[in-house]
């Protein structure tokens, strides 16, 4: 059975422009010990998905669908359950590690915050406890002691990481992780990431524009663009041979070292993502399509199988037609 | 693609035994206790031609001086030690006509704008502030235009806020090329942009080198964007250039092990078995004695320098750069 399992979720932000849809019929499911990566630009709705799954929205959002986590609707859930869910059942690292910490109090007892609100330890144990898990995080325990500002931006965000796993969860979410990070810290970061997520068999969804981090790390990825799911796919396939047109661009813009096709020749999509108000009509990416047919104003196509057990699905009208020699059905 | 002839014997930027430096943090407190913080030598001891018509990207971790060096480059910080000289002659004292020649792009478009001034405006501002002669309009719009903003009257009268990221940053590039700048200096151009919006405006900077012969530098932690628009890198470690060289040399076959580690960072599909460099993170106000990447560098930490008998050399000896191969250099005593 899936840890998360995402069924039509739809999310709208009140405005006063009326109500913007975020998020848009998005379907997702993570297996347990699986790493779902979730690509996408801003505003293409990819935080808003995350940060549904533990029904942490702002006020004024309106969540529609279904988020079930282990078979329990998250979004159905009265507040007590959902604080007991919270940490326990899925956490989320947040981006930033710089402002998520409270800088008045020292990062174990922050640490240990987690464990002793859900009652899972006294407080000397839970403390005892955030050292463990300080040290599983590649610090010296002593460090618990220390407060944010004591710590390397790197440290910070392993503290997090710490507290993340404080409850033993089944799920983390990690939402752009490593982006405020340098990229020698970055690649320590994410070996730490994905050694405990192996150690403990976690289920993970990693959230990042930047589809080479997601390569490395994750088992599947879902590209994301205006609130919709337009390519899905086992990570190695989607960036070697990206369908949609806009995975293309993505794949395109983190190109690898050495290879020919982007030594001098950089390129991008003209425009820019729309903004989640005014998503175009038909294919909402057909405005920046470098592939665009008359027929992609009209239509909006949804996301279809690409290889007959489906775990390759792309939405373009246009898929079939391009073909993708290395598909294997 | 056809690459403009660009000559190694005619820098248009020659810097020259380059030292900067940040006093430390002194202070009420550090005065009280006599615990002033050693000052920061953010550039030490960099020679750096920068040719004509090129595109250079300095590449390096945060801290590492690359963003320092650019603004001495750009006049932005008094250097503590050695010269810059642009046309062969030593950056003036006012730097007023040297602004018009060479021309600064910061990170970050929506800060670089103001919020209350128009596109037309903004880019107008460089022509104000150096008296520039002739027909004020006609130079914005053909500005505009060169930066891809078209039909250029059409943003005239915008704000920041009605365009989006990437217009933005065009506009910043537009305000640049309004002087007719001869160096264009870019810090981290894309790398607040999103990412199918980043390879236009590479594609823009690549595109003014071919079209306007200009010379452009480009301060960057990012490899891969170097290998798609640099002629040559840079890698700095510590304030020093720890290897030059052209960009196919030193991204594919790289000389100094910390370029090495730099590239293994990179991410890539079936990653993440790779060596992540361990240690303490550099520190501008401690850097160690002798080769200053020898606290970190995998040669001594795996032995092999001391196998091949370097060892004593890497902790006592600060390498300087020598020639590996055609143009290429590298300061390490192992490198070959």
């Amino acid at each position: 059975m899936s840890v998360l399992s995402v069924r039509d979720l739809n999310v709208s932000y009140t405005t006063q422009a009326g109500d913007v849809p975020a998020v848009r019929g998005v379907n997702l499911d993570v297996a347990r010990g699986e790493v779902l990566g979730l690509a996408g630009e801003s505003g293409c709705g990819k935080s808003t998905v995350a940060h549904a799954v533990l029904r942490l929205l702002p006020v004024g959002a309106r969540a529609e669908g279904e988020v079930l986590l282990d078979g329990e609707d998250v979004l159905a859930m009265k507040p007590g359950r959902l604080r007991a869910v919270r940490w326990t059942e899925a956490a989320i690292v947040f981006q930033g590690a710089m402002h998520a910490l409270n800088p008045v109090r020292r990062v174990g007892d922050q640490v240990a915050e987690a464990m002793t609100i859900h009652r899972q330890a006294s407080e000397r144990e839970a403390f005892r406890r955030a050292q463990q898990l300080v040290e599983q995080v590649g610090l010296p325990a002593r460090r618990a002691r220390d407060y944010p500002h004591e710590l390397s931006g790197g440290q910070r965000q392993r503290i997090m990481i710490a507290m993340a796993l404080a409850c033993n969860p089944n799920l983390i979410i990690a939402d752009e992780p490593t982006t405020a990070l340098d990229v020698m810290v970055q690649a320590q970061v994410l070996s730490l990431l994905s050694g405990l997520q192996q150690e403990f068999g976690l289920a993970m969804i990693f959230i990042t524009h930047d589809l080479s981090v997601l390569v490395e790390a994750c088992d599947r990825i879902a590209v994301m663009y205006a609130g919709r799911i337009v390519e899905e796919g086992p990570s190695d396939l989607l960036f070697g041979s990206p369908a949609h047109p806009y995975t293309k661009a993505l794949a395109a813009a983190f190109p690898q070292i050495g290879d020919e096709r982007f030594r001098r020749a950089p390129s991008g999509l003209p425009g820019d993502p729309p903004d989640p108000a005014a998503v175009p009509r038909g294919c909402p990416f057909h405005p920046r399509c470098p592939e665009a047919i008359a027929a992609c104003a009209r239509e909006d196509p949804s996301l279809l199988k690409l290889t007959v057990d489906g775990r390759r699905r792309a939405a373009c009208i246009r898929v079939d037609r391009l073909g993708a020699p290395e598909m294997v059905p | 693609m056809t690459i403009p002839a660009i000559d190694p014997a005619v820098p248009v930027l020659d810097a020259r035994g380059l030292h900067v430096s940040f006093a430390g943090r002194t202070g009420m407190f550090a005065g009280l206790f006599g615990r002033a913080e050693a000052s920061a030598r953010a550039v030490d001891g960099v020679d750096l031609q920068v040719r004509r018509g090129e595109v250079l990207a300095i590449a390096g971790e945060s801290g590492c001086g690359k963003t320092t060096l650019a603004r001495t480059l750009m006049g932005l910080e008094r250097p503590r030690a050695g010269t810059i000289l642009f046309e062969d002659k030593p950056m003036p004292r006012d730097l007023r006509a040297y602004r018009r020649k060479v021309q600064m792009i910061f990170q970050d478009p929506t800060g670089a704008l103001n919020p209350r001034q128009t596109i037309y405006e903004s880019v107008a501002e460089g022509l104000r502030i150096h008296r520039v002669p002739g027909n004020e309009k006609e130079r914005v719009a053909a500005a505009l235009s060169q930066a891809g903003l078209r039909p250029p009257e059409r943003f005239f009268l915008l704000y920041p806020h009605e365009i989006s990221g990437g217009q933005r940053q065009r506009v910043v590039i537009a305000g640049a090329l309004v002087l007719n700048p001869e160096v264009i200096i870019a810090d981290e151009p894309v790398s607040m942009l999103d990412a199918s919006v980043r390879g236009e405006i590479l594609k823009l900077l690549l595109g003014l080198r071919d079209e306007l012969g200009l010379t452009i530098v480009v301060v960057t932690h990012d490899l891969g964007m170097a290998w798609m628009i640099a002629d040559r890198v840079a890698v700095m470690y510590l304030g020093r250039i720890v290897e030059l060289g052209p960009a196919e040399e030193v991204l594919t076959k790289p000389r100094h092990p910390y370029t090495k580690a730099l590239l293994d960072v990179v991410p890539e599909a079936g990653g993440l078995d790779r060596p992540v460099l361990t240690g303490e993170p550099p520190d501008p106000t401690r850097i160690p004695a002798g080769c200053r990447f020898h606290p970190r560098c995998p040669e001594v930490a795996s032995g092999r320098a001391e196998a091949a008998g370097f060892l004593g050399r890497c902790t006592g000896e600060d390498p300087a750069l020598r020639v590996l191969a055609a143009d290429h250099t590298a300061a390490c005593h192992l490198a070959e």
